[in-house]
């Protein structure tokens, strides 16, 4: 049941897309969905780590030994967060300060690990790269879509970069439970629940 | 046997090869987040204290070392010569240090301005010192040659009402800042010249 290579791509954005499809990685999603921009700033830095890690792990999947495995995508995942973490310092250090904690914890993300050991040990590099691609993509949408509503009920307005964009009026009453930790759960829930009955054919 | 070998091998290149690109990667970066951190903690104090420089206080910058510590003075510049010198010290706040930039004058010894930097004091208290321009303008003009404190110590400043802690954190931090800078000025006028060409 080879898949194309299209379909490997696409798969991240809808069928598998990790926070509702396979309900990964809900640290971060719960965490850090408190406006779009955090949304979008945490995604594109797994993407990132995501796609690099399938890439090495594909490419030296011949060369790790199965019993090390584990340890072996653990240091290939941290190298690359790490890298994340310093260019993020270097070059958008506001950002830095909201996403904070949550950045070095994409190390245990398990969505990145467990592309690591599902996909890319055993899928060649180009396809592997896809996946991670797909994937990251996927999560990266989720994050912002599951922001968006957080952020938009929480406080009536939408941050893409730094400054709010105001959606409705001066007169609209925020609904802050919203934004808090509990709504991200009520928020998650309800978005599954919708993803559910969309996808029951 | 073969086997273990292989996983030794295999984890210590990756492993090295890991620490070679970040160190890489590290030092690279290096001196731009030590701008960033500077410009997001310490840089809107700065800015403030000196509104209108000419410069960028934050790179114009320079090191010097007073016993154990280091400490880091940032150089404002006004109608082309340099004016002012900017550090931060620290006080004993109600919620821990209160750190205070302190701006001053080079030429007339004077206060150019003071900000709080970082605080762990009351919200709505304390953390006036941070939040009402009003009360650390008072420290604006005066002395740096004499102590500096509030009116119930018997001094100029009108401390923010139910925060004397704070206040008085405040002022023993300028007038720390106001000793420092007489004993590092030769140092300070040397390193003033070589960071402003």
């Amino acid at each position: 049941m080879a898949k194309s290579l299209a379909q490997e791509f696409v798969k991240g954005l809808w069928d598998e897309v990790p926070p509702f499809r396979l309900v990964l990685g809900l640290c971060p999603v719960l965490a850090v969905t408190k406006s779009v921009e955090n949304g979008w700033g945490m995604g594109i830095a797994t993407t990132f780590v995501l796609v690099c890690s399938n890439v090495l792990v594909s490419c030296l999947r011949k060369v790790i030994p199965p019993k090390v495995r584990i340890a072996c995508y653990i240091v290939i995942i941290a190298t690359f967060v790490t890298v994340v973490e310093l260019a993020m310092q270097a070059f958008a250090y506001p950002l830095f300060l909201k996403l904070g904690i949550f950045i070095p914890l994409i190390v245990v993300n398990c969505i990145v690990l467990g592309r690591a050991e599902a996909f890319a040990s055993k899928n060649g590099v180009f396809r592997s790269l896809l996946d991670g691609l797909g994937i990251g993509i996927g999560f990266t949408l989720s994050l912002m879509a599951l922001a968006a509503v957080r952020e938009l009920l929480g406080t009536g307005s939408l941050t893409f970069w730094v400054t709010p964009i105001q959606i409705f009026g001066p007169s609209f009453q925020p609904f802050t439970f919203m934004i808090e930790a509990p709504g991200a759960f009520m928020a998650l829930g309800l978005m599954l629940c919708l993803m559910n009955l969309a996808g029951n054919k | 046997m073969r086997e273990m070998i292989k996983m030794v091998v295999v984890l210590t290149v990756l492993s090295c090869f890991s620490g070679g690109l970040l160190a890489y990667i590290r030092n690279g970066t290096q001196e731009r987040i030590d701008n960033q951190v500077l410009e997001f903690v310490k840089g809107p104090a700065v800015r403030t204290i000196f509104e209108g420089a000419s410069n960028n206080p934050i790179t114009d910058r320079f090191t010097i070392k007073d016993g154990d510590a280091e400490r880091t003075f940032f150089v404002g510049v006004f109608n082309g010569e340099p004016r002012g010198v900017a550090f931060e010290t620290f006080g004993k706040g109600y919620g821990g240090d209160v750190g205070l930039m302190v701006g001053i004058d080079v030429k007339e010894n004077k206060l150019l301005g003071v900000g709080v930097t970082t605080h762990g004091e009351t919200p709505g208290m304390g953390a006036k010192a941070k939040s009402d321009p009003a009360f650390v303008a008072q420290y604006k003009g005066l002395s740096i040659e004499k102590p500096i404190k509030v009116t119930q110590d018997g001094g100029s400043i009108n401390a923010i009402s139910g925060a004397t802690i704070t206040s008085r954190a405040v002022s023993a931090a300028t007038t720390e800042a106001g000793e420092i800078y007489q004993r590092l000025k030769p140092q300070v006028e040397d390193q003033i010249k070589q960071a402003i060409k």
